[in-house]
């Protein structure tokens, strides 16, 4: 076992699904021609104030109570100050000493599979900054403010994360829970979710916290442990040659698989944080949050545990079910509606059709086999009209347009063979074509029924029930 | 010494009386535009209380207004010149603040106050001349040189709203905008003769008021008479979405309760503002205003504010701290003053600022950053802000006894230009009993109250929150029984 203990905690910036920005009426809108989206306010023009947008006060609360914390009856936006050519005024609108959600937590599954608490230190409403451009002009540098402006809520960990996998599955639970509660998109690759992650090493049983790095900009799930194991290693390397860790902020290259040290504890801004005078203070009764409270959709750990309480799933599969909103909802409908049980729905659900969307890169709500149509072949398979396998067959042609389960198997004429007086004659042929095996079957080598029974599904073409085929070989053998 | 009647030249009248000759028929927006701007243009030189004149644009909005009025179309300042400091957006006029870093730079929008102004129907003139961003109290920072006092134009008019205040003391114009942070509208009208009125925080909209000290600031106004202040204030107050700080509250007729009478009326008289620093001859001067308001039925109280002695250190800490933040969006990256051939980023936001601020607006921004910095912020920063708390206590407590506070507006009768240049403190003590209103966002007015050595001296009220209508119908009610505020400088009669 290792000598050395690893601490992490992650801020993740979350993009909140609003219309407008946080402090002006510009459209969020991802993709638009470069400064489309920036209005005076988002330039920074003098004269020009922020008006805070309220409906991320109500995103913010949402997140709040999701994740069991204090909703702050009165937080405060404060300045940021440093000068960058994409930071219009000079400074950054966010929230410093009194953020308007404090203290929350929420379980994830540690590397042991055991469940494990992961407290959320705060979170607080900010603003973006917008994007410079490098790489297009020649010897000078753009800059698109589409982004400045736009909503963020800052979700802040404790130091509570032990491995990359953690960090990993703790980041995953927070981007369930902001798109059940549908205040992100959550959309990796426009940015919409990603995070910054504070990494140390200490040895086992030491009490006080090595010194971190912060690994900044992960946006996607792999990156995300791919940065952090680079990050562990290179410090416990750097510890075991006899040096040490410094305070710093470093950035990870997905290309090369490494951090690079962008900037040491010394060469850090001072922010010069303050009250920001141009905003009051977010006052919030507790009215508005018991409104909130009461619009908040069932979380995904509440539908989890329902899921395995009402349709006796297993709880890995349960969990699988329930990330995302709408792959429950998929499920749940599914469930509803099919006579057959379901567990083998979940299976369905969690095997063929995943694996289906995952190939052609389709969202769960743009299934190309609805729910009920899902549900209409596992019909099927539940009152024997057609096998487990053959059944697989009608799901590929419902994937492909070519009907209902019921219409697919009446056009191709899949329906098993019932009859037991057909399929007696068939195993009666079988058995007469294979003296020899018969005869080691008879002398004790029992494995060769699966033999027997292959060559009927072979014969009949998959469509005899497999378990009567089982039957009537061994009535006719012993 | 005159003092002017309606039917004194136009230059002469106040808003309200040129008002009154626009409705009557008596001459026309154009005639008035067209005497005002030739005035203008034969004093600018020597008061240099421009930055930008607009004749053209003015003497078309003084024909569209003239048609309006034949029609009956049109607001209550119809066809009414006034000008605009230059730290108030205009829409396709520049806007410079005084400053070198915004000399070119044209906003594409009109500040809140300009827009309201034009859609009660008044017609800009031009922009003034300040202070460079409002920080100065002698008119003597603006990058585009100072303004001279009309009474004595080896004197300064005071600051920043120094252009507004000479314009207005010199019959150029019957009114203007002004800004107030630590005393900007009020000093400089102390120091020519003029009102000058700065509403409680929040009472009229900072949207397109080029931000100093953003809750120090407040916009006003220079005119002539405390009924002038009210008729501007009435199309000016109000709350404006663009504002989350601008107050929803009512807005009263600033105008009717003008006559109100002062019997009855408690007004307190602040020990402190009458200590040591304070000019003896200034003193007797706002002592006799005092007889006269007791004269008329007021009573007069003696209040203490115990913390207002550190009213400019503290302000001096806040306001810099802000106006650190605030100057940031000035790196030459996407407006104003850029420097040629940068060799990289940090050379451009260094040459581009060092460039263009001058040397008061560097100290202050020097200053600001130093306070909030982590190590200082708690001992300055933080502790400001609880002294901050203390002095707007001390007056609250003194409004329970007081209707309004009176006492001079300024230690001293205006200084002449360049003798106080190289002092900042003691410039900034000038400030010294105009500052509290702000740190507690209260409603103040200065009003003229007699001449110590031919120079004006200025009476100041300061009310409780929203009390700007108690505020003008005292000093209204003082203009009744005196006439300092119709004398004019000799030169400019």
């Amino acid at each position: 076992m290792s000598r050395w203990e690893v601490v992490i905690g992650l801020e993740i910036h979350t993009q909140l699904a609003t219309n407008s920005k946080i402090f002006s009426g510009s459209s969020t809108a991802y993709g638009a021609e470069p400064n489309a989206q920036a209005s005076l306010v988002d330039l920074g023009y003098p004269g020009v104030l922020p008006v805070l947008n309220v409906e991320v006060v109500r995103m913010a609360a949402m997140f709040g109570l999701a994740v069991n914390a204090t909703v702050a009856k009165r937080s405060i936006f404060a300045r940021k100050n440093y000068f960058y050519p994409d930071l219009p005024k000079g400074y950054q609108i966010s929230q410093y000493e009194l953020p308007i959600v404090v203290g929350g937590e929420l379980f994830i599954r540690d590397d042991a599979g055991d469940e494990k608490r992961i407290r959320i230190t705060r979170a607080h409403l900010e603003e973006d900054a917008g994007k410079s451009v490098h790489d297009e002009f020649e010897g000078s540098t753009g800059v698109d403010l589409n982004r400045a402006g736009t909503p963020l809520l800052e979700i802040v960990s404790e130091p509570d994360l032990r491995s990359a996998k953690e960090a990993v599955a703790y980041m995953r639970k927070i981007h369930s829970i902001v798109r059940y509660l549908e205040i992100s998109d959550g959309n990796m690759q426009e940015g919409s979710f990603r995070c910054d992650a504070n990494v140390s090493v200490r040895q086992v049983g030491q009490v006080e916290l090595g010194t971190r790095a912060e690994v900044k900009n992960l946006n996607s799930f792999r990156f995300v442990e791919k940065a952090i194991n680079f990050e562990i290693a290179r410090q416990i390397d750097v510890i075991e040659d006899g040096g040490v860790v410094v305070q710093e902020t470093r950035l990870y290259d997905s290309d090369k698989d490494e951090t690079r040290s962008m900037r040491s504890k010394e060469e850090a801004n001072d922010y010069r944080y303050f009250p920001d005078p141009d905003l009051l203070p977010v006052e919030i009764e507790d009215s508005f949050v018991e409104e909130v409270r009461r619009s908040l959709p069932e979380l995904p750990h509440v539908k989890c545990a329902r899921f395995i309480a009402e349709y006796a799933l297993k709880e890995a599969d349960a969990e699988i079910l329930t990330v995302s909103r709408a792959l429950a909802d998929f499920y749940e409908e599914v469930a509803k509606t099919t006579a057959g049980d379901s567990r083998i729905a979940a299976n369905w659900i969690i095997g063929d059709l995943s694996a289906l969307l995952n190939r052609d890169n389709i969202d769960i709500q743009d299934s190309p086999i609805t729910p009920i149509a899902l549900a209409g072949l596992l019909d099927r398979i539940t009152d024997d009209t057609i096998s487990g396998k053959i059944a697989k067959e009608v799901f590929d042609g419902m994937s492909t347009g070519e009907g209902s389960a019921d219409e697919i198997i009446a056009a191709k004429g899949l329906q098993q063979i019932t009859d037991v007086s057909a399929l007696d004659a068939i195993v009666a042929a079988i058995i007469d074509a294979n003296p020899a095996q018969v005869a080691d079957y008879r002398a004790g080598k029992e494995k060769l029924l699966g033999f027997f029974v292959g060559q009927v599904m072979k014969e009949t073409g998959g469509k005899a029930n497999p378990g009567q085929v089982n039957q009537l070989i061994k009535q006719k053998l012993s | 010494m005159t003092a002017s009647k309606a039917s004194d030249a136009l230059h002469l009248q106040t808003l309200t009386e040129l008002a009154r000759g626009l409705a009557g028929g008596e001459f026309s927006s154009r005639e008035l535009t067209e005497s005002l701007l030739e005035r203008i243009d034969a004093h600018q030189k020597s008061l240099n209380a421009f930055i930008t004149l607009t004749a053209d644009e003015a003497l078309a909005e003084a024909d569209l207004a003239d048609k309006n009025r034949a029609t009956g179309a049109g607001g209550p300042l119809q066809g009414l010149p006034i000008v605009h400091k230059d730290l108030f957006c205009t829409a396709g006029v520049r806007t410079t603040c005084g400053s070198k870093i915004l000399q070119d730079f044209v906003s594409p929008y009109d500040a809140t106050v300009v827009a309201r102004l034009k859609s009660a129907g008044a017609i800009m003139l031009g922009k003034t001349n300040m202070d460079e961003f409002a920080m100065g109290s002698s008119n003597e920072t603006s990058f585009f040189g100072a303004v001279t006092n009309p009474w004595d134009q080896k004197m300064s008019p005071g600051g920043s709203s120094g252009g507004s205040a000479a314009a207005v003391a010199a019959r150029l114009v019957p009114a203007a905008t002004g800004t107030d942070t630590g005393g900007s509208i009020r000093q400089p009208a102390a120091l020519t003769g003029t009102v000058g009125l700065k509403p409680t925080y929040g009472r009229v909209s900072r949207f397109g008021m080029v931000a100093f000290a953003s809750s120090l600031d407040q916009a006003g106004v220079i005119t002539r008479s405390a009924e002038d202040a009210a008729l501007l204030l009435n199309a000016m107050a109000g709350v404006d979405p663009r504002d989350s700080t601008s107050a929803d509250q009512p807005i009263p007729d600033y105008t009717a309760t003008l006559s109100d009478s002062v019997k009855g009326l408690r007004i307190g008289v602040v020990r402190q503002h009458f200590d040591e620093g304070l000019d003896d001859e200034c003193g007797k001067t706002v002592k006799t205003a005092l007889a006269a308001l007791e004269d008329a039925g007021a009573s007069l109280v003696d209040v203490d504010l115990p913390n207002i002695g550190l009213s400019v250190p503290t302000y001096y800490v806040v306001a810099p701290a802000e106006c650190s933040s605030n100057l940031s969006r000035f790196d030459g990256v996407r407006f104003g003053h850029r420097a040629d051939n940068v060799k990289d980023l940090f050379d451009l936001y260094c040459r581009s600022r060092g460039e263009g601020f001058g040397a008061e607006v560097k100290r202050r921004i020097m200053t600001g950053t130093y306070v909030l910095s982590a190590g200082y912020y708690d001992a300055y920063y933080l502790k400001a802000q609880k002294v901050r708390q203390l002095i707007s206590r001390d007056f609250n407590q003194a409004f329970e006894k007081v209707d309004v506070i009176a006492g001079p507006t300024a230690p001293t009768t205006a200084f002449r230009l360049g003798e106080k240049t190289d002092d900042p403190i003691t410039m900034y003590l000038n400030d010294i009993y105009t500052i509290g209103a702000n740190l507690a966002g209260l409603p103040g007015i200065s009003v003229p109250c007699g001449l110590v050595k031919k120079m004006p001296v200025g009476l100041q009220l300061v009310g409780p929150a929203f009390a700007e209508a108690s505020l003008l119908s005292c000093a209204h009610q003082y203009q009744q029984i005196t006439d300092w505020h119709r004398q004019a400088p000799e030169a400019f009669r």
